[in-house]
C-alpha cells in the first residue's frame, strides 16, 4: 500500500496558462506524490493534455511554476531538461508511434538513442516490455498494421522502456476492449507498485480511474474542483462531482462550449 | 480605407514574424550539424530518399533537356556554319544555369514536396512531441540529418542532370544531326573552365539546396497539424521553393558571371 504521506515528486504551484484568448488554467495548484497514481478526472477540453504537457515541459506556463523533483522545470535549461525527460515517460493520447519504422524498432527507439547497449540487450529489454503489454508476437509489424488499442499498447511499452522513474498517462483506456482494458488497468497497478513508479493517469473513464487511483483531482474550467481518494470522491457532497462520477447528462457541469443564447443564435444568427 | 491599412500592417507583421521563426528554425537546424555528421548513417538514409529516389527524374528530365539544346543549338549554328560549338554551347548552358536551376525545381516537387508531408505528418501525428518527451532532440535527429542530405544531394543530382544533357546533346548533334563528335568534346574542353564555369555550377546548386531544403524542412514544422495544413503546406513548399530558386539563380549569377 503506497504511504499517503509520501513527499510530492510534482509540485504544481499558481499555475496559469491560456491558449489565445482562452484562458485554460487560473492558479492551479496541486501535488502528485511520489509513489503513488494520481488520477486526473474533468470533462474533455479542460486542459488535461495540456497539463501533461505542461509538466513534462513542452508548453510554458504564463505564470506560477511546476516542480518535479524539486526542479522548476520552465527554469531547466536544454540539457538537464533533457536529462529529467529521460526518467519521465509519457504516454500519448494517440500513441504517437513513429510510423517508418517497426514497433520493435520503436520500443528500442529510446534505447538506441540513449544507451550504447550491445544489440542483444536491447533485444531482451524490448522483448520484456513488449511480452509485458502482450505484443510480442507483433514486434514485426508496422504502426500502420496495428489497430488503435494495440498501437497504444507499443506506446506504453515504448513509454516504460527507459525505467523512468515517473509516467504520464494520457487516456490510456479509451477505445480498447474490456480485456485489454482490464490488462492495461493492471499492468499500469503493477508497473507502479513493483517498480516504484509515480504514475499520473488522465483519464474520462471513471470506473477504471477510481479503481487504480491512489488520489483523485477533478479538474474542471481551470481549477481543481475536488480532490481525495477515490472512496473520500464518492461521498463527495459536490453537486459537480456527483455530476461528473454518475454522468448525469444535466448539472452544474456544463455541457456545452461557451456560446451566445441558443435562441439569440437560431433566430438573429447570421 | 483604414480597413485595407490595418490588413497590410497584420499581413506584414505575419510576415516578419514568420521569417523570424524561419531563421530561428534554421539555427536549430545548423546547429544539429554536428550529430548528422556523427551519425552519419541516418543522413545516409535520408540521402537515400532524396537523393536516390529522385534520380529518375533528373536523369530522364536531363536526357531532354540536353536533347533540345543540341537540337535548338544546332538549328542556330547551322546558319553562321558554327555547329562546331554546339559542344560549348550545350556544357556552358546545362552546367552553369540549366543543370542547377531545373535540377533544383524538379527537387522541389519530387524531394521537398514529400520532406513537407513527411514533416508536417510527424507533426500531426505527435511524433515530434513525443520524441521531445523521450529526449530526443527533433532538431538533431530528424531535421538535421535531413537538412545535410539534401544539401549533399543537390549539386550530386545537378552535376548528373548537366552530364546526362551533355550525352543527349552528344546524341542528337552528332548522333543525329552529324556534327563532328571530335570537335563537339574538344570544343566543349577547351571552353569550359573549371573555376568559372563546373566550381560556379556546385555552388549554385549548393545554394540551392539549401534553400530547397530549408524551405521545405519548415513548412512541416510549421504545418498546421491537419491534413488540410498539411497539404497547403507542401503546396507552399513547391511554390516557394520554386522562387527561391528561380530569385537565388538571378542573383547568383549576377555575382558570378555579371562583371565580364
Ligand atoms: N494547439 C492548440 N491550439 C489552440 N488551442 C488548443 C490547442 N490544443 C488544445 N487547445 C485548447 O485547449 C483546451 C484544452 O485542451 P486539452 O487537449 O488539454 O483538453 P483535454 O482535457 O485533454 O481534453 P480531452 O479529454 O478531450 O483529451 C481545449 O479547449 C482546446 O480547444
Ligand atoms: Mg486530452
Amino acid at each position: 500500500m503506497p504511504n499517503p504521506d509520501a513527499e510530492p515528486l510534482v509540485e504544481i504551484r499558481d499555475l496559469y496558462f491560456s491558449r489565445g484568448a482562452n484562458s485554460i488554467f487560473k492558479g492551479l495548484s496541486l501535488d502528485i506524490r511520489r509513489g503513488q497514481i494520481t488520477g486526473f478526472m474533468g470533462p474533455s477540453g479542460t486542459g488535461k493534455t495540456t497539463l501533461l504537457k505542461l509538466i513534462g515541459g513542452q508548453l510554458f506556463p504564463s505564470r506560477g511554476t511546476v516542480f518535479v523533483e524539486g526542479h522548476n522545470v520552465h527554469a531547466l535549461s536544454r540539457g538537464p531538461l533533457y536529462a529529467l525527460r529521460k526518467r519521465m515517460g509519457m504516454l500519448f493520447q494517440s500513441g504517437a508511434l513513429l510510423t517508418d519504422i517497426n514497433v520493435f524498432e520503436n520500443v528500442a527507439f529510446p534505447l538506441r538513442e540513449h544507451t550504447k547497449l550491445p544489440e542483444q540487450i536491447i533485444r531482451d529489454l524490448v522483448l520484456i516490455k513488449l511480452e509485458a503489454v502482450g505484443l510480442r508476437g507483433a514486434r514485426k509489424l508496422m504502426p500502420s498494421q496495428l489497430s488503435g488499442g494495440m498501437a497504444r499498447r507499443v506506446a506504453l511499452a515504448r513509454a516504460i522502456v527507459l525505467d523512468p522513474m515517473m509516467i504520464m498517462y494520457d487516456e490510456p483506456f479509451t477505445g480498447l476492449d474490456p480485456i485489454t482494458k482490464g490488462t492495461i488497468v493492471t499492468l499500469i497497478k503493477q508497473l507502479n507498485n513493483a517498480l516504484g513508479l509515480t504514475s499520473i493517469l488522465v483519464s474520462h473513464d471513471v470506473e477504471e480511474t477510481m479503481s487504480i487511483s491512489d488520489y483523485i483531482y477533478v479538474i474542471s474550467d481551470g481549477e481543481v474542483v475536488e480532490s481525495g481518494t477515490p472512496s473520500s470522491l464518492k461521498q463527495s457532497s459536490s453537486e459537480w462531482v456527483q455530476q461528473f462520477l454518475n454522468g448525469y447528462p444535466d448539472g452544474p457541469a456544463p455541457f456545452h462550449y461557451p456560446a451566445p443564447e441558443y435562441i439569440e443564435d437560431l433566430l438573429l444568427g447570421r | 480605407m483604414m480597413n485595407w491599412l490595418q490588413n497590410l500592417g497584420r499581413k506584414g507583421l505575419l510576415l516578419f514574424e514568420g521569417l523570424g521563426r524561419a531563421a530561428i528554425f534554421f539555427v536549430g537546424m545548423v546547429g544539429g550539424l554536428g550529430v548528422a555528421l556523427l551519425r552519419f548513417r541516418l543522413t545516409l538514409r535520408e540521402i537515400y530518399s532524396v537523393g536516390v529516389l529522385s534520380l529518375v527524374i533528373i536523369v530522364v528530365s536531363g536526357l531532354f533537356v540536353g536533347m533540345v539544346l543540341g537540337l535548338q543549338g544546332y538549328v542556330n549554328f547551322a546558319k553562321f556554319n558554327a555547329e562546331e560549338s554546339l559542344g560549348i554551347f550545350v556544357a556552358l548552358s546545362l552546367v552553369r544555369e540549366l543543370g542547377p536551376v531545373v535540377t533544383g525545381l524538379l527537387y522541389a516537387g519530387r524531394a521537398g514536396s514529400a520532406l513537407t508531408a513527411e514533416i508536417g505528418l510527424m507533426k500531426t501525428t505527435e511524433q515530434l512531441a513525443a520524441m521531445e518527451m523521450m529526449a530526443v532532440d527533433p532538431m538533431r535527429r530528424v531535421f538535421a540529418p535531413r537538412f545535410l542530405a539534401g544539401i549533399i544531394s543537390m549539386p550530386l543530382l545537378a552535376a548528373i542532370f548537366s552530364a546526362v544533357g551533355v550525352l543527349g546533346g552528344y546524341f542528337v548533334g552528332v548522333g543525329l544531326l552529324g556534327v563532328d563528335a571530335g570537335s563537339y568534346w574538344s570544343q566543349m574542353q577547351a571552353s569550359v573552365d573549371f573555376s568559372e564555369d563546373i566550381v560556379n555550377g556546385v555552388i549554385k546548386s549548393a545554394v540551392f539546396g539549401v534553400a530547397c531544403n530549408w524551405i521545405a524542412l519548415y513548412e512541416g514544422y510549421d504545418a498546421v497539424p491537419t491534413a488540410e495544413g498539411v497539404s497547403r503546406a507542401t503546396t507552399k513548399t513547391v511554390v516557394r521553393s520554386a522562387l527561391a530558386v528561380l530569385g537565388l539563380d538571378f542573383i547568383l549569377t549576377a555575382l558570378m558571371f555579371g562583371d565580364i
